[in-house]
């Protein structure tokens, strides 16, 4: 208490300026990974889709290493589980387009994938859709991450 | 003279599209360079959808009582452009970078003056 | 009217970026260009390609570019100048793309030829064979699936990419720059 008070005046206004960083962002983050879920289901029905639903979801996780550390954030999520990602949608992807050879369909074909083929194009966009949100998260985290360790061993 | 009145965008278009041209040609700063590409990537973006509009239409998105709808086609397409551009704009990044790290500046006339120096010394 | 004043904004932006110096506001102003685009987007009925502007180009690239600022520098060194040859170019350029505009059809024109083969055709045929309102996404997804395909693995390209370029700890700086760190830089 006695250290507060003996800083001086703007040096408190600085550090006050942080805690209302940290309270609005951890608010924050939660929601913007609710939006990123929202416009990646609703793709079919408004704007949105993969690659929007993607970019949102990395934006909160480069929030979360700006306020928190680089560190923190390393620990969040992990170099392996980026790396697991970032091939896991681009698999999803190419799979689906596998299942519809399996099917009896040509590649990519994704009315063979049910009985009736309005509701087989519905999955197979919808999980298209979701290896596309999935790869395009993973990779912009992945960038991020790499420029923003690169002071550490200045 | 009439006619051109239709074109006006097109040709302001063009403008910021050769202003982009300009900076990564004649600017020597590299990130100055990769900035100016980006201008003119997203010219071209805009000139590409300014030819899908229809007079009097709406945003491709099925809907009730609405009849006449913009050309989704070049949509799909810029959407594609738009994110390979991105990954462009990291990769170009992550080089200007390493530049930095090799010569020690990312200005293109010293790091000219730098390779014939070392040049010399081989 | 709106369309035109965004155009305006669009082309004192890129004449700033060429003059400005601060690479801090080069970056900052490009990041309000892309935003600009991406209302412009909307002016044009493009609500999705909007979407993915304002996310990735105002987004995604600021924080990139800012985080290479970081690691470089922050001023741009000297100003080059008008540079005459590079000016003759742009101008020739400009006159030839605009001279190749005088055929095409006015802005927003109904009956252009774009408007007459493909593009009714999803929109009538999109919404019953796959089911979803958003034309856009059914092209994206079902249409054109091969493209979004190779969209996506140039993404993971980039990222791989990037991660085989910087991913490892920067080697320890040679001397050449100690010697300019204390020479000309400010």
């Amino acid at each position: 208490m006695k250290n507060l008070r003996a800083m001086s005046k703007r040096r408190r206004r600085e550090m006050q300026h942080k805690e209302v960083l940290r309270v609005c962002s951890k608010l924050l983050i939660p929601l913007i990974m609710l939006f990123a879920l929202y416009v990646q289901f609703h793709g079919d029905f408004g704007p949105g889709g993969g690659f929007q639903a993607g970019v949102i979801f990395a934006s909160a996780f480069i929030l979360y290493a700006l306020i928190f550390g680089v560190d923190v954030g390393m620990k969040v999520l992990s170099p392996g589980a980026r790396r697991f990602f970032l091939a896991a949608g681009l698999l999803l992807y190419a799979g689906v387009g596998i299942a519809g050879m399996l099917f009896g369909g040509r590649y990519l074909n994704y009315s063979v994938l049910l009985q009736d083929p309005v509701a087989g194009q519905h999955l197979g966009i919808l999980l298209i859709e979701l290896g596309v949100g999935v790869t395009v998260a993973a990779a912009m985290i992945t960038i991020f991450y790499v420029f923003a360790n690169q002071d550490e061993s200045e | 003279m009439d006619q051109f009145a239709g074109l006006y965008n097109y040709w302001i278009f063009i403008v910021l599209m050769m202003i982009g041209f300009y900076i990564v040609m004649a600017q020597h700063n590299l990130i100055k360079k990769v900035v100016g590409l980006n201008i003119f990537q997203v010219s071209v973006f805009v000139f590409y959808i300014s030819m899908s509009k229809v007079e009097d239409g709406s945003a491709p998105i099925i809907a009730e009582g609405i009849t006449v709808y913009s050309n989704p086609l070049p949509h799909v397409l810029i959407l594609t452009a738009i994110v390979v551009g991105v990954a462009t704009t990291a990769l170009a990044l992550a080089l200007v970078v390493r530049i930095r790290d090799s010569y020690g500046s990312i200005e293109e006339d010293e790091i000219e003056a730098e390779e014939r120096r070392r040049e010399k010394h081989f | 009217m709106i369309f035109y004043a965004l155009l305006t904004f669009m082309v004192v932006s890129a004449l700033a970026l060429l003059w400005l110096r601060n690479l801090f506001a080069v970056v900052m102003l490009s990041g309000s260009f892309s935003l600009n685009a991406a209302v412009l987007y909307v002016v044009m009925d493009a609500v999705d390609v909007a979407f993915t502007e304002a996310a990735v180009g105002a987004g995604i690239a600021t924080v990139l570019m800012l985080g290479t600022l970081a690691l470089t520098t922050s001023h741009e060194k000297s100003d080059p100048g008008v540079s005459w040859p590079h000016f003759v170019v742009v101008v020739v350029v400009g006159s030839a793309l605009i001279y190749g505009t005088l055929d095409m059809p006015r802005y927003g024109d109904p009956m252009a030829p774009i408007h007459q083969h493909v593009g009714p055709d999803y929109i009538e045929r999109g919404p019953t064979q796959t089911g979803m309102p958003n034309v856009v996404t059914s092209i994206l997804a079902s249409y054109r699936g091969y493209d979004t395909l190779g969209e996506v693995t140039v993404v993971f390209t980039a990222a791989a990419g990037v991660l085989a370029l910087i991913g490892r700890r920067r080697k320890k700086k040679n001397k050449i720059n100690k010697r300019t760190r204390s020479g000309e830089r400010s």
